[in-house]
């Protein structure tokens, strides 16, 4: 299925949960606390259909067909 | 926020016998240092050190597969406390949803709240900035609050329940030092909350100004990503804010309209 992330149409498989998304794009595995599985900081959040969702709900939270997903992290900058 | 008492003799003691104190923690450095502007993140590292900062701002963006190290773990790694702000939002409700982002992304609920009018200026909008501080207050946010050197905006902030208000000297990146020193005194004689120097520093020296002033901590970022030598000016900024926080504790002399001699004429040689 097709969802957005980030502004542009990006493919995910069926049913796959926030934390498999992240996995995806990150190259990080994760732990279903959300922490990254490597105990390095992960330091992103995600937005989807304009809700934050907890990091402690990314594993419970499917994805679905059109959502729109926005995936954030910490950049230089103010 | 002044009177803080500065005790010792070597030069290097007192900012650790002087903590910075925000929501309960304990800082030992007053400088408050940005990111934006720097050419590499290793740069960036080596001036954040010299600068001797423990907090430290981020921009929240999309995230990038392509971005190479991570600016987070780099600050993790050197015991920097992370001040995520909401730059580049034009409403509160941007502002808002960039620090539920932040809050969920850094697991911290300090923002630093700019909420700005304008890509020309980036004067904060006064309007939405204080509705962005009430819905953030009420989220449990401890807001550091950019703000306009407005005496009157400082205190309808801290009232709101926000944790520091940072006034800015002028306008973001322009390093034209404090356009009004008689506003920030006012706004430091007035709050109860501590008050952060915030945006247009270009050098030492008005760093040093800020804390004369009466302001407990300085942000700046430009002045030093940008600088010549970053990390040289990051140190020269850690200089100026100790030098600038023991002179304000220790009494400037008033001003006068005429010279006064410090040698007495008493006593004096004469010549035939």
């Amino acid at each position: 299925m097709n969802i957005t992330l980030n502004g542009t149409v990006h493919a995910v498989e069926d049913g796959a949960s926030v934390t498999t998304l992240i996995s995806q794009v990150t190259g990080r595995n994760l732990a279903p606390s959300g922490q990254a599985a490597d105990g390095r900081k992960l330091g992103v959040a995600v937005a989807r259909n304009s809700e934050v969702v907890p990091r402690s709900q990314w594993f419970v939270t499917a994805l679905a067909e059109g959502d729109d997903v926005e995936l954030v992290t910490a950049v230089q900058g103010g | 926020m002044a009177g803080t008492t500065v005790a010792g003799a070597a030069g290097t003691a007192q900012h650790t016998a002087d903590p910075f104190i925000v929501d309960g923690v304990h800082l030992g450095s007053r400088l408050i240092t940005g990111t934006g502007g720097a050419p590499s993140l290793d740069g960036l590292g080596a001036a954040l050190i010299a600068s001797g900062t423990e907090l430290t701002t981020v921009a929240m963006r999309r995230y990038s597969p392509a971005e190479t190290g991570s600016l987070f773990q780099l600050l993790v790694d050197h015991n920097i406390r992370v001040l995520p702000n909401t730059a580049g939002c034009f409403t509160a409700r941007d502002a808002v949803m960039t620090a539920e982002l932040a809050r969920e992304a850094l697991e911290t609920d300090w923002v630093k709240l700019e909420v700005i009018a304008d890509e020309h200026t980036l004067l904060p909008d006064a309007v939405e900035l204080v509705d962005a501080t009430e819905q953030l207050v009420n989220r449990g946010f401890k807001v550091f609050a950019y703000t306009n050197d407005d005496p009157v905006l400082a205190l309808r902030l801290e009232n709101l329940g926000a944790t520091a208000v940072m006034p800015l000297g002028a306008p973001i990146g322009t390093g034209l030092g404090i356009l009004n020193p008689h506003n920030i005194e006012l706004i430091v004689s007035r709050a109860s909350v501590p008050v952060v120097l915030d945006a247009g520093i270009g050098t030492a020296s008005d760093a040093a100004l800020a804390m004369e002033l009466g302001c407990d901590a300085v942000l700046l970022a430009t002045a030093v990503t940008r600088a010549q030598n970053p990390a040289m000016m990051g140190e020269a900024f850690k200089h100026a804010v100790i030098a600038g926080r023991l002179a304000k504790a220790a009494g400037r002399i008033p001003r006068r309209e005429h010279a006064l001699a410090s040698s007495a004429m008493e006593g004096r040689a004469e010549f035939l």
